[in-house]
């Protein structure tokens, strides 16, 4: 089949994607490189003198920039302990026979379809705010009391929104992998008298271990970038709370317009993901049979 | 599901079912009761859940604010432009991966994917200068351009992954019974090839439709999309529960009908096919 000809044709119909996606990652990741070397602020644009590394040295050392890598870090781990926790019973019970189990399989995947900036202004306002809040006059109702989320726990409160747009995420990838799981493997493990519990950790668990390990993955690449939650509700603050690396970026380069901090801060963002994608792409790479 | 499930554990489930899945879904729920109250009594305590004077008020005085049209045009714009422009990179792209792999194909498929890792404040310096020196900042253009090849990636991949569960034998057999070239597309082709596209359009616009990051540091007025609308609620003039809940809900509605839909395609796109 593979003639000349169709080898040629193929790399001709490949040409314009690959070609449009060296260039938009060599050309802005080159550039972020060369701006991070150099002394560049928008307010004096004329005058950029090579600095070497001090601006990475700069960044690195900032306070802000500890605050910011815990507060991505916190928020990483914290998005996925609830997501994948809650993923892993969310799938366990939607794959249960009861009635209008497809009514709610769509109420549960519904977050994931709504835009983030739509997502963190509605708990923000209509979830979370301490006067008019439903959360907190149910606190309020039960006597507990309302909390003001955004000034006493504002990490948390980020964590809790961003979890919610996620866990649609786990829970249907997780469920996929539930269902192709083999009723006659259950069943057999429940004839030699394997309770409920057993049969979840030693047959169920290790079968949904492949889809757990790509959520993890998957998930953390998208929650090092979380940012529009961020924007919305909090604009890092109060003081250098909910910011993260992303949105410390963001500030220096567009707020501070200090381009040459901007971009050693992007760069470090850079390196943090890619040690990430190396473990995602082993993975994936490992099931592609090309 | 061949095992007999009794009645009642069946009523168990039921209950526990519909009671998270009514939690889950309650923040939208609650966001589209809102939108159909008056603003007072959307801030009224106890809250109103359905006994409320049901109005379309908040819509109209959303589209009165003429302007919110032209965020809506400028999603939809953005949206399938960029979905479009993806097709026609992604798809002789990903046909010649599926039907004449060579031994790099794998290697070139992994290597889309990792630009995909690229987190984007790594490169959001670079990108708005550059919008800026070529008066791309806040125009559709540019932003076209940035969507449709952050979500190039994805598109290759789940073309690929469709287009390869098309046998080539029928390609084979078609060019024996002595079809030309355009019935052999038109009429072998495409019925196999439309579904895998169709659901690669679905997830590209529901991708480019949510997108914020771009859209919120390349656009201020004339480009800016519903995701950028939305955000502008959050001053503090701007805080109409009602109101901001009609300008959401119209801005959640069709990428969730469409999500809804495309559910099961959804997740093969989005774990490149690594779960089954």
């Amino acid at each position: 089949m593979a003639t000349t000809q169709t080898k040629s044709a193929a790399r001709l119909m490949m040409a314009p994607s690959v070609i449009a996606l060296l260039i938009w990652m060599i050309v802005p990741l080159s550039l972020t490189l060369y701006f991070s070397t150099l002394n560049y602020n928008l307010f004096n644009p004329g005058d950029t003198p090579f600095i070497g590394l001090t601006n990475y040295r700069f960044f690195l050392s900032d306070p802000a920039f500890f605050t910011a890598l815990r507060n991505t870090l916190a928020l990483v781990l914290g998005v996925l302990v609830i997501t994948v926790g809650g993923g892993i019973l969310l799938a366990l019970l939607l794959d249960q026979a009861f009635y209008g189990v497809n009514i709610v399989r769509l109420l549960v995947i519904a977050p994931f379809f709504v835009m983030p900036t739509v997502a963190a202004l509605v708990w923000k306002n209509m979830m979370m705010n301490p006067v008019y809040g439903v959360i907190g006059q149910f606190l309020n109702f039960i006597g507990l009391g309302a909390i003001d989320w955004f000034s006493t726990a504002p990490l948390t409160a980020v964590i809790i929104i961003v979890a919610w747009q996620w866990l649609p995420f786990s829970t249907l990838i997780l469920l996929t992998a539930l269902q192709s799981l083999s009723e006659d493997q259950k069943e057999a493990a429940e004839m030699d008298g394997a309770g409920v519990l057993s049969i979840f950790w030693y047959i169920t668990l290790p079968h949904m271990a492949r889809a757990i390990t790509v959520v993890i993955l998957i998930q953390t690449i998208f929650l090092l970038s979380i940012f529009a939650e961020i924007y919305v509700t909090t604009s890092g603050g109060p003081g250098l709370q909910t910011t993260n690396i992303p949105y410390l970026v963001y500030s220096q380069a567009l707020l501070q317009f200090d381009v040459g901090g901007a971009s050693a801060g992007g760069i470090v963002a850079v390196i943090l993901a890619n040690i990430v994608a190396f473990f995602l792409i082993r993975l994936i790479g490992k099931n592609l049979d090309a | 599901m061949a095992r007999a499930v009794s009645t009642r554990r069946k009523i168990g489930f039921t209950i526990l079912g519909w009671t998270v899945g009514f939690l889950i879904f309650f923040p939208v729920l609650w966001t589209v009761l809102t939108s159909f109250k008056t603003e007072l009594q959307a801030i009224s305590i106890p809250p109103r859940f359905v006994f409320f004077d049901w109005t379309l008020e908040n819509y109209f005085a959303i589209h009165e604010r003429s302007n919110y049209f032209r965020f809506a045009l400028n999603s939809v714009y953005l949206a399938f432009g960029s979905t479009l422009v993806g097709l026609l990179f992604a798809v002789p792209a990903a046909w010649a991966m599926a039907f004449s792999p060579t031994p790099r194909t794998k290697d070139v498929l992994l290597w889309m994917l990792s630009t995909k890792m690229l987190p984007a404040v790594g490169v959001l310096v670079p990108i708005t200068l550059i919008f800026r020196d070529f008066n791309l900042l806040d125009t559709r253009v540019g932003l076209i351009g940035v969507l449709f090849l952050i979500n190039l990636p994805i598109m290759v991949w789940m073309l690929y992954t469709y287009f390869k569960e098309i046998p080539g034998e029928i390609l084979e057999a078609a060019r024996m019974d002595g079809a030309t070239l355009a019935k052999e597309i038109t009429q072998v082709l495409a019925p196999m090839a439309v579904p895998g596209i169709a659901s690669t359009v679905l997830l590209s616009v529901i991708l480019a439709w949510n997108e914020a990051f771009w859209t919120l540091n390349l656009t201020t007025t004339n480009a800016a999309p519903l995701s950028a609308f939305i955000a502008s609620f959050s001053s503090p003039q701007g805080n109409f529960y009602a109101k901001l809940s009609a300008a959401s809900t119209m801005a959640i509605a069709p990428i969730l009908i469409i999500g809804w839909f495309s559910q099961k395609q959804l997740v093969r796109g989005l774990t490149f096919g690594a779960v089954k």
